[in-house]
C-alpha cells in the first residue's frame, strides 16, 4: 500500500509505504514498513520506493568522476578537496606515468597547492579516505573554464534521463561541460558569453530540480536568451 | 508560589488570553542562512530563535573523531540582548546544559552511522527569549537538519506543558515558567510515536505528569504539522511560481 503520489514531496519520517516492497535510496524499513530519511521526492517503481533527495552531501562512490582543488601536497601524494566530507588522497603513482625520484623530483612542478583536477574515484569505504587516479584519459589538471557549483543531489537532474539535459545544454550552449559527481561542474565554451548562458541554464536546473518539464522549458530559456543578445 | 500574580483569570484564560490548551502562535521558515548547510528560523509567540547546520563535515580538532558514527557537536546560545537584563555572551551554565540536552534529544533521530569520521554541528541561536527556548531550539534544530540533507528516521518536535495556578497548561511563556508550578518538556518523534526528551522541574502528582505528557504530546503533534509545512514550502514555492509561469 502507497501513502503518496509518485513525485510528491516527503519529510523524514514520513510513511511512504507498507507491504512487501523494497527500500530504495533515502528510505529506511521497520518490519513491513518503508519511511522516508530524506526531505526530497518519492517514487514508486515497481516493487521499489526511493526518495530523491533535494540536498545532500556527496559521499564518494568508486568510479565517480569529480572535480577537486589540491589543498596540501606531502612527500609522495596529494590531498584533494572534493567537496566531501572525506579529503580525497590523490598518490603519486596513480597520477604520473613516468618513475618518480623522490630526492630530484618535486611534486609541486606537476600539481601544486591550489589547481583544480579532474579525477575518478579509485576506491572508497567507510573506513578509509577516497583514493583518487588522474590515470586514464580525459583526466587530469584543468587549465582553463568556469566552475559552477551545485548541490550534489541536483546532478543526476542536470544529467537527465539518457543525458538528455546535459546532451540539450551542451548542444544549445556550444560549450563542453564535464561534470563531477560532487557538485562541481566546469564549463569551457567559445566565448565568455556562451559560458555564462550555460552557468545560468544549470542555475536555473539547480533551483527547479523538484519540477516537472525541466528540459524543454530550460531549452526555451536559452534560445529566448541567445535571441536576446544577438 | 503565585501570590502576586494571577496567572489564569475568572474565565479561565492565562495571562496572554489563551485557553490552557492552546498554543502559542508560531512561524517557521527554512533556508534563511545561505552559509550555512542548512538553517532555520522559528517564532513561538514572543520566542525567536535561528539554527544553522553544518555538515557533515571534517571533523576539528582530528582526534574528537569516531571511527563508527559521526559526531554530533550542538552549541544553545543566547544573544546577549534575547533577555530583558543583558546576558553575558559567554557560555552560561544553563546553556552548557541545554546544549547537552537539545543534543540529546535529536541524536535518536539522526542516522548517524551513515557518516563515519565526521561531524555534524549544530547552533541554535536565540535571538529574543520568552520561554520554552530549549523546545522551540530542539524544533527548529530538526527542521535545520532536515534542510541539510541529513538522513533522520523522523523529525524531532517539542513542547512543554506545566501547572500554572493549579491548571494543567500547554506551551509556557516566560512568566508561567518563572511563577507556575511546573514544567514538563518534551520532545517527540511523532511517526515513530517515541519521546527523546523529557524532564520536570517543579511538583505534579503522579496524575497529574500523565495528563501533563499527553498533553504536552498532543501540543507537539500539532507543531508537527506546522514542521511539515514549513519544510515543504520553501520548494513547494518555486514550484507554484513556475507552474503560474507556464500558464
Amino acid at each position: 500500500m502507497f501513502f503518496f503520489e509518485n513525485r510528491q514531496i516527503v519529510t523524514p519520517g514520513d510513511l511512504l509505504a507498507e507491504g512487501d516492497y523494497i527500500a530504495g535510496n533515502n528510505t529506511y524499513k521497520e518490519g513491513f514498513r518503508i519511511y522516508a530519511s530524506r526531505l526530497g521526492l518519492v517514487e514508486y517503481e515497481g516493487r521499489t520506493v526511493q526518495v530523491v533527495a533535494l540536498n545532500s552531501v556527496y559521499i564518494p562512490s568508486p568510479g565517480d568522476q569529480v572535480i577537486g582543488k589540491i589543498e596540501d601536497l606531502n612527500i609522495n601524494m596529494w590531498t584533494v578537496d572534493i567537496n566531501s566530507p572525506y579529503k580525497a588522497i590523490l598518490r603519486v603513482s596513480d597520477a604520473l606515468n613516468k618513475p618518480f625520484r623522490q630526492q630530484k623530483d618535486d611534486l609541486s612542478s606537476f600539481l601544486d597547492i591550489g589547481d583544480l583536477i579532474l579525477a575518478k574515484v579509485v576506491a572508497f569505504d567507510r573506513t578509509i579516505d577516497p583514493i583518487l587516479t588522474i590515470k586514464e584519459p580525459g583526466l587530469g589538471k584543468i587549465t582553463q573554464g568556469q566552475i559552477v557549483r551545485v548541490s550534489p543531489a541536483k546532478i543526476p537532474r542536470i544529467i537527465g534521463r539518457k543525458a538528455s539535459m546535459i546532451n540539450m545544454l551542451k548542444r544549445e550552449t556550444e560549450c563542453k561541460i564535464t561534470v563531477g559527481q560532487n557538485g562541481i561542474i566546469l564549463i569551457s565554451g567559445p566565448s565568455p558569453e556562451n559560458e555564462r548562458l550555460a552557468i545560468l541554464a544549470i542555475e536555473k536546473i539547480a533551483q527547479e530540480a523538484h519540477t516537472s518539464g525541466l528540459t524543454d522549458r530550460i531549452a526555451e530559456m536559452i534560445r529566448r536568451e541567445k535571441s536576446a543578445r544577438l | 508560589m503565585s501570590g502576586k500574580i494571577r496567572l489564569i483569570d475568572e474565565n479561565g484564560l492565562r495571562v496572554d488570553g489563551r485557553r490552557p490548551d492552546e498554543l502559542r502562535p508560531i512561524k517557521m521558515e527554512v533556508g534563511v542562512l545561505s552559509n550555512a548547510d542548512g538553517s532555520a528560523y522559528i517564532e513561538q509567540g514572543k520566542s525567536k530563535i535561528l539554527a544553522a547546520v553544518y555538515g557533515p563535515r571534517e571533523v576539528h580538532p582530528r582526534h574528537l573523531a569516531l571511527p563508527d558514527r559521526a559526531l554530533l557537536r550542538c552549541r544553545y546560545h543566547m544573544a546577549p540582548f534575547s533577555v530583558e537584563e543583558r546576558k553575558p555572551p559567554a557560555p552560561s551554565r544553563r546553556e552548557i546544559e541545554l546544549s547537552k540536552v537539545i543534543k540529546e534529544a535529536l541524536e535518536p533521530a539522526i542516522f548517524l552511522e551513515k557518516f563515519p569520521r565526521t561531524s555534524i554541528d549544530i547552533f541554535i541561536e536565540v535571538l529574543q527569549a520568552d520561554g520554552g527556548t530549549r523546545c522551540a531550539g530542539t524544533t527548529v534544530a530538526a527542521l535545520a537538519l532536515a534542510d541539510a540533507g541529513i538522513p533522520m528516521r523522523d523529525l524531532v518536535v517539542a513542547c512543554a506543558a506545566g501547572k500554572v495556578d493549579g491548571v494543567l497548561v500547554l506551551d509556557l511563556n516566560d512568566i508561567e515558567d518563572k511563577e507556575g508550578e511546573a514544567d514538563v518538556p518534551v520532545a517527540y518523534m511523532p511517526n515513530l510515536g517515541l519521546v527523546s526528551l523529557l524532564q520536570m522541574d517543579g511538583l505534579l502528582t503522579i496524575n497529574e505528569f500523565k495528563q501533563a505528557l499527553n498533553l504536552a504530546i498532543e501540543g507537539c503533534k500539532q507543531i508537527y504539522r506546522l514542521q511539515k509545512e514549513a519544510l515543504k514550502a520553501k520548494y513547494l514555492a518555486i514550484k507554484e511560481e513556475v507552474e503560474t509561469c507556464l500558464q
